[in-house]
């Protein structure tokens, strides 16, 4: 017993738009533009949704403003703030608000312009705490920093190790026409590349874009009078260990190990069923700590693990099949992105980066400092 | 208990200690565990019979960065120390290139100031500590 409705629930519409650069368009039109999108590939109209779970990294009212901006009068709004592992979050409320018949059409959204805004990554106004602030560590990349000079000491992860993750990102990336930064990328271009807080240079750090992101969730025996083939909801979990990097108490062990496991059990499945994973590469340490923690080797062997082309196109498992955080998008918060990436694959239209065959698929949020991680698992309909 | 926790003011009191160039951590009394950074109470317990109390200064570092900057802007470190009391905080090690800070050093805090905001800094401590 869980208590998570497995396979109750399902995404029937997702959607993104603008990734990438676009100059002159605001948040919460990019958000809007995904959420129609959603909608549309839904078989819905706006009016038909009566929950709005919405996330706009600068607006702290955005819970009101998105409704609004629709034109929807929601039954329930949700707007947990966790950075880049809200949505998994959202989803995860957003079943047990379905399945208990207190809504009937989740929008969950999300929308930023920092690229074309700001032209940096969006800080979204914490509480000062000069426990950290004093020492001027440049956040978030010192905090990963930190971790991957730990995991390197630990278990003899080598920079090029974490340059492998990217260098498979950018080969994700070619086969996707959405994605930002396509051209080629090599271990000496990663490794040469301008040192940002050591080990870690800009890249192996995430892009700038602007993007936005919508996926509409049903009760499955609505969704099966939907257009798209649902990808269902097969488990959702989240977990929070600590906020500063200094109050993480193993550097090289994240929450997600207990999100993932509590997911897993929900799900009714383990890492090897997994067909695709999307795991959250804010940084490239960051694929390594979560294939670990997530189950798909042993703690320490991540680095190991995605050596040789291990999880570029071709290799042992399909990991961020979009070109992730590092190639693909990374609009302050990608959470949502892994979702609909997951979602693309079980419905077999990712195109030239399709999985074949793929039933099952993994998407991960990671939000602050490997602060809140998050875990959705979904299926077709043949895992129900 | 609220009128107990009224009087307990840990961001102000780590502070003023800090701006006279003192560096105390918290000690609960009834069970000796150190708490850093400065709390209301023992995370996870929650006693707040909290005192503040001169650490031994040394500990060791957990893990460490260089915060690379475009020049003439200098480079620095960014480390987290564990202190041998058992707490971890950020600081930096100066004293050293700071690409030069390795885990496992053995360090030694005093207070300085980091762009005129007073702060506990750490050097190496040297054979035997």
């Amino acid at each position: 017993m869980t208590g998570f409705p497995r396979g109750r629930t399902a995404i029937v519409g997702a959607a993104t738009y603008g990734i990438g650069a676009t100059p002159g368009e605001s948040a919460i039109e990019l958000l809007a533009k995904a959420s129609l999108a959603a909608i549309a590939d839904a078989g819905m109209v706006p009016s038909q949704i009566d929950a709005v779970f919405s996330m706009l990294p600068q607006d702290p009212f955005c819970a009101h403003a998105v409704p609004e901006y629709l034109g929807i009068r929601p039954k329930l709004i949700e707007s947990t703030r966790t950075g880049g592992s809200a949505f998994q979050i959202h989803a995860m409320w957003a079943a047990l608000a379905l399945d208990a018949g207190l809504c009937d059409a989740v929008l969950i959204c999300y929308g930023s312009n920092q690229r074309s805004a700001s032209g940096g990554l969006v800080t979204s106004g914490a509480a000062p705490f000069p426990y950290e602030q004093t020492y001027k560590p440049r956040n978030p990349p010192s905090a990963y920093a930190l971790a991957a000079a730990r995991h390197m000491h630990e278990y003899g992860t080598t920079r090029e190790h974490l340059a492998q993750v990217a260098v498979a990102a950018r080969q994700w990336a070619q086969l996707n026409p959405d994605a930002f930064m396509r051209d080629p990328l090599s271990i000496d271009d990663v490794l040469g590349a301008r040192m940002v807080s050591d080990p870690l240079t800009v890249r192996d750090c995430c892009l700038v874009t602007d993007g936005a992101a919508a996926v509409v969730m049903t009760r499955a025996d609505r969704a099966r009078d939907t257009p798209a083939p649902p990808a269902y909801l097969l488990g959702a979990a989240c977990a929070t260990w600590h906020k500063s990097i200094l109050a993480m108490e193993d550097l090289t062990v994240t929450a997600a190990s207990e999100a993932g496991a509590r997911a897993y059990a929900q799900a009714g499945c383990g890492p090897s069923d997994i067909d695709v994973l999307e795991v959250y590469d804010a940084f490239t340490i960051n694929t390594i700590l979560f294939l670990e923690d997530l189950g798909f080797c042993p703690k320490g062997e991540g680095g190991r693990f995605v050596a040789d082309g291990g999880i570029a196109p071709g290799g042992r498992l399909p990991v961020n099949t979009n070109g992730g955080g590092l190639s693909c998008v990374h609009p302050g918060m990608y959470g949502l992105f892994t979702m609909v990436e997951a979602v693309t694959q079980l419905r077999g239209a990712a195109g030239a980066r399709q999985v074949h065959g793929a039933d099952l698929a993994l998407a991960h949020g990671n939000g602050g400092t490997l602060s809140s991680q998050s875990v959705a698992i979904f299926g077709t309909a043949a895992t129900l | 208990m609220t009128e107990k926790l009224a009087g307990i003011h840990p961001d102000h009191d780590f502070a003023a200690f800090l701006a006279k160039g003192r560096f105390l951590i918290q000690r609960s009394r009834s069970t000796g565990t150190y708490v850093y950074y400065p709390r209301v109470a023992v995370p996870g317990t929650g006693e707040t019979d909290l005192e503040w109390v001169e650490p031994s200064g040394l500990g060791t570092v957990y893990s460490t960065t260089v915060v690379r900057n475009k020049p003439p802007v200098p480079h620095y470190n960014v480390a987290l120390i564990d202190l041998d009391e058992g707490v971890r905080m950020m600081s930096r090690v100066v004293g050293i290139d700071p690409s030069e800070v390795t885990i496992g050093q053995r360090v030694r805090a005093r207070v300085d100031a980091i762009d005129g905001t007073p702060a506990v800094v750490f050097e190496l401590a040297g054979e035997g500590a």
